[in-house]
Order: structure tokens, then C-alpha cells, then sequence
């Protein structure tokens, strides 16, 4: 993987060098909330989602959901944690969004521990932990400008979404550049998408990354870190942590100190702002959630989890990659996997077809196909193989493709003769090859002299006399051949 | 009366909690604070080392329920209790940051 090296890099500074943590919270697709019965759905009308334990009404008590636990257990298992005996803690404070004034989660013993993800260039980004905890309700701020909760002058409380069971995923603090950061990102959302734990959804709220960034020298110690919240998109994963990183560069560099803070990421003025000072964890007051018993899964119930697990994204592209001669980081092997049709490209194989021809195919005309593509993976296979043979030109080939996507399969070969589109014979095209060097007298001189760069003027001639019909490939082939014999 | 705990801290926990103490209540509350981590020093002092950190009086674990949508409250009853409402939704006083 020679494209390795790109993240063996750091982001730096002024000699500062970047080290980011990310705490990324993702709703998990049950059908119900982590303590109660009412329905975790996203979009419903405000307050209808609602029961006692969501509201905090005095007397309600929290059963926890089994499926919740479970669904924590796949992704904790699908990042390399130990699956651990956990137990459920009060984390005191006072919001409106919060009716109990304080929230369920997991705290000192969180249910899985110690993993890691391996980003598709093969970087190793460290799990310290992923915790179950509830979500809150939802605020949304009136008057004032924008929507910001400062200068409003009320909010309105939705408690829809309190309740709804999270996990919050805590990577350690190895992530050294934003692409690596939005590499993380986006193969944890695959990951979460594969195991189906949540449909990972950051614009509704569904995956919700805060970054904790800080700069030092290197072979310092860590420098104080900010956290960064409000990233609601994997561009804005890279766009804050660059902006967050050069803020504090610029203020060390004035001779100043970074406060811990909580900093809020405005979009559209591509900033951080102060949200608030860092609380201290003894600030939340933890204790004991006393109405909850420990989480204990025992071996049988973990292994029975782990066998249930799908391949994941890393090992599908593994094998997509090998199957056709590409990296596990190359862009079609990325884009193909995440669309979920690296299975077609394989039956495209197992049909008799070329896999590298297939994987181009598929990742540029397949768009619009979802995960499982309605043509025939033999008629795909077919149209590789004629490419393979020499019978069709790439630009032919793409063109008789547009059909089969267009027609939801169909006969390459019937498609190609429709078309006019048959081999040249070579007599054929050794003679427009005459015509190209005769009327480009010029070019091929500097050609036979050793300029790569005058035969694209002899390719052209020859493709304006075969109106796009002759074989590239076949065209630079013989280029070449003949100035060897020159 | 020992002094394991200083009125200031007692104050900022207060703080926190919402809480409101006159001048006497504050010493109250420190002094019976202080009694309880006498109390946790007495343990501390114990040898303990065999015994297991007890995280629940009761001695049950992977006590849950199925995934099952149950019955949901009424929302204009729920609204109606509530000390304003509008759009659906609870309205509250404008939201201070935690520091405020």
C-alpha cells in the first residue's frame, strides 16, 4: 500500500504540531427509548414521543432496554473493545432539555474498553471506551439573533428525542491531521451503517462529533485542549479542527495560554467561538444511578453478538482491492464499498468478467443503483470482456454501458453492433496511422526524438479520422512500436 | 467537629445543587458534611482489600426489558400541566450558560 505514506504526516505550524481526540455520540436504532417504552423516531411531532421516565415525572423508574445493550455490544465489538461488566451513574447538572435534572450514563465503568479503528490508509486511531447514556430533549431558541441561545429570549423544549439510548465513542488522542480526523468520521459512520447500531445520520443529529484539539511542540506534552462542538458535517470535521488548531497556534505564538473551553463551530463564519468554560468532572457530581442494576453480559451472549456481525467495511475493501490489483485506500475502492456494491463488482467477477474493468463501471455509472444493482452482473461481466478482448474501445464501452444502466441490463455485444462500434481491423487503423504521421509531420519528429508529449497530437489525429472509434490503447501501441523501428 | 471539608467547597457543591443557604445553614451543612467524610475516614482506615466494591444493594444484574413501543402520554394533558407551553412544546425562560 504504497499510499501509505500520506499518513505517516502531521499537521504543523510554526513548528506546532496538531493532536486531536474525537467523542463522537450516535443514536442507536432501536425501536424504543434506553429507559422506557415510548418510540425513538426522529421527525415525529414535538412531545408525542413521550411517557413519565422521558419526562421525569416524580415515581418513574428506568427499565433498561435489552436491544440497546446489544446494539452497544456490535459496535463495541466491530471497534476491537473488550465488552466489559458496566454500570450506569448520575451525571448531575440543570438544563431545561434535562427534566430530572441530572442523566443516565455510563461512567466509570462504561460497557466497552480499549479498541481501535483502522482508517482505510491503514492509520490505527486508538478507543479508550464507548458509553451508553440517554440523550436529552431538543431546545430551539426564540428571539434573538439567529436562533443562539445567547440574546434569546425563550426557548421551546421537545422531549421527543430525551431518552433516546446514544453511545458515545471516545477515540484516544492519536489523530495528528484533519484528513485523518475526517477518515475516522467517515469509516466509523460506515462501521455504524454495517453493523446497523444507527443509521448514522449527521444532519439529523443521529451522529453528533465534538472535537478535542490542541497543539503542541513536538515531543511536548499534550498542550491544554479545547473542545470543539456544533461539527455537523465530515467537511466541517476538517474545516474546525484546521480553524481551532490555527487559533491557538496564533495565540501561543502571541505569548498567550489556551483555556479549557467548550467552543462552539459556526459554519458560516467558519469559526470557533467561546461556548462556555470547561466544567470540571467533579462539577456534574457523579454517583451511582441507584434505580439501575449492573450490566453483566456473560460470554455466551458476547459470542453469540460477535458471530452475528457482518464483514466489515475494512475487509470488504481488503478484498475489493486485491480482487482488482488497487489499494485499499484508492478512490473507486472507497466510493464502491461505501455504496455497498463491493458484493456486485465481486459477482461481476464470479460471471466470467474483468474485476478492474468492473470496478470502474460500477463506481462511475452506478451511482444512482444503491446496494443492489438491478443489472444482471453477467451483462456487466460481458461488456468487460469484450473491452478485454480488444472488441470495444473504453469510449465505446462506456457508451454501451450508458444502455445497459439505461435498459436495467442488456446484451453488450447486441449493443455494440447496434451501435456501428466494431473492432477496426488492424490494416484499418495502420493506415490512419499513415494519415496521422504524414499530416502531423511535426509531431512525430519530436515524438521520435523523445518527446512523450507531441504523440497526444498523433492520437488525435487519429481518433478525428475514426470519429472516436479507434482503440486508444491500441493507437499509443503501435505509436510506439513504430518509433522503436524507426 | 473536624474540618475535612471548608465552607467554601460546601457553598460552591450548594451552588451547583441550586441550592440556597443563609449564613447559618451554610455552617450547618459544613459541620454535618464534615461527620460524614469522619465517617468515610473511619472506613478508609479499614483494611479492605478482600472485599469487593459494592455497586448496588442488591445482588442482581442484566435486569431489562424487550424493545416494545408501549403506550405514550397524551401531550395536551401533559402541556396543560406545564406552566407554559406553545407550539407543542414547553416554553422556558431564556437559557443562561452554565456559568451564569
Amino acid at each position: 500500500m504504497s499510499e501509505k505514506a500520506a499518513d505517516t504526516e502531521v499537521w504543523t505550524s510554526n513548528g506546532y504540531e496538531l493532536v486531536v481526540g474525537l467523542e463522537v455520540h450516535v443514536e442507536l436504532l432501536t425501536r424504543t427509548k434506553l429507559f422506557s417504552g415510548s418510540p425513538n423516531h426522529f421527525g415525529d411531532d414535538p412531545n408525542t414521543n413521550i411517557d413519565p421516565v422521558s419526562l421525569g415525572l416524580p415515581g418513574a423508574l428506568p427499565v433498561l432496554n435489552r436491544q440497546a445493550v446489544e446494539l452497544a455490544m456490535r459496535l463495541g465489538l466491530a471497534l476491537n473493545c473488550t465488552i466489559q461488566r458496566s454500570t450506569f451513574a448520575r451525571k448531575n447538572y440543570f438544563y431545561p432539555d434535562m427534566p430530572k435534572a441530572y442523566q443516565i450514563s455510563q461512567y466509570d465503568e462504561p460497557i466497552s474498553v480499549d479498541g481501535w479503528l483502522d482508517l482505510p490508509s491503514g492509520f490505527r486511531v486508538g478507543i479508550e471506551r464507548g458509553h451508553l447514556e440517554e440523550d436529552t430533549g431538543k431546545s430551539t431558541h426564540m428571539g434573538g439573533a439567529g436562533g443562539r441561545i445567547h440574546g434569546s429570549d425563550y426557548s421551546l423544549i421537545d422531549f421527543n428525542r430525551a431518552g433516546v439510548p446514544l453511545v458515545e465513542i471516545v477515540s484516544r488522542p492519536d489523530i495528528r491531521t484533519p484528513e485523518q480526523a475526517k477518515a475516522y468520521v467517515s469509516e466509523l459512520r460506515a462501521i455504524l451503517i454495517a453493523v446497523g447500531a444507527s443509521d448514522a445520520k449527521m444532519e439529523e443529529g443521529s451522529m453528533r462529533v465534538d472535537a478535542n484539539v490542541s497543539v503542541r511542540l513536538p515531543g511536548a506534552e499534550l498542550g491544554t485542549r479545547c473542545e470543539v462542538k456544533n461539527v455537523n458535517s465530515i467537511r466541517s470535521v476538517g474545516r474546525a479542527i484546521e480553524y481551532e488548531a490555527q487559533r491557538q497556534v496564533g495565540m501561543l505564538e502571541a505569548g498567550e495560554s489556551i483555556r479549557q473551553e467548550t467552543r462552539h463551530w459556526d459554519e458560516n463564519d467558519g469559526r470557533t467561538h467561546t461556548l462556555r468554560s470547561k466544567e470540571d468532572a467533579d462539577d456534574y457530581r457523579y454517583f451511582q444511578e441507584p434505580d439501575l442494576v449492573v450490566v453483566d453480559p456473560d460470554v455466551g451472549w458476547i459470542e453469540t453478538v460477535r458471530s452475528s456481525l457482518p464483514v466489515l467495511p475494512a475487509a470488504r475493501r481488503q478484498l475489493l482491492a486485491e480482487l482488482t490489483g488497487q489499494t485499499t485506500d484508492a478512490e473507486a475502492v472507497l466510493v464502491v464499498t461505501e455504496r455497498g456494491q463491493d458484493e456486485y463488482v465481486l459477482s461481476v467477477a464470479q460471471a466470467g468478467g474483468d474485476a478492474a474493468r468492473a470496478l470502474v463501471h460500477v463506481k462511475e455509472a452506478f451511482a444512482e443503483q444503491g446496494d443492489d444493482p438491478s443489472i444482471p452482473a453477467a451483462d456487466l461481466a460481458k461488456l468487460t470482456s469484450l473491452e478485454i478482448d480488444g472488441a470495444l474501445t473504453a469510449t465505446q464501452a462506456k457508451q454501451v454501458l450508458a444502455e445497459i444502466v439505461a435498459g436495467n441490463g442488456g446484451d453488450a455485444a447486441a449493443i455494440a453492433a447496434s451501435k456501428g462500434f466494431e473492432a477496426m481491423d488492424d490494416s484499418e487503423l495502420q493506415s490512419m496511422i499513415d494519415g496521422a504521421i504524414s499530416a502531423q509531420a511535426d509531431a512525430w519528429a519530436k515524438f521520435c526524438a523523445g518527446d512523450g508529449k507531441a504523440m497526444g497530437a498523433l492520437v488525435g489525429a487519429v481518433m478525428k479520422a475514426s470519429r472516436g472509434q479507434a482503440d486508444g490503447k491500441a493507437v499509443t501501441a503501435i505509436l510506439n512500436e513504430r518509433r522503436q523501428n524507426t | 467537629m473536624s474540618d475535612r471539608i471548608t465552607s467554601e467547597a460546601v457553598a460552591k457543591v450548594a451552588k451547583l445543587a441550586r441550592l440556597s443557604l443563609s449564613d447559618d445553614e451554610l455552617q450547618q451543612a459544613t459541620h454535618q458534611l464534615s461527620d460524614m467524610l469522619d465517617h468515610f475516614a473511619d472506613i478508609d482506615a479499614l483494611d479492605l482489600e478482600s472485599v469487593e466494591p459494592m455497586t448496588h444493594p442488591m445482588d442482581i444484574a442484566n435486569v431489562m426489558r424487550d424493545d416494545v413501543v408501549l403506550d405514550v402520554l397524551d401531550r395536551e394533558e401533559v402541556l396543560d400541566a406545564a406552566p407554559v407551553a406553545e407550539d407543542g412544546r414547553f416554553r422556558v425562560p431564556p437559557i443562561l450558560g452554565l456559568d451564569d
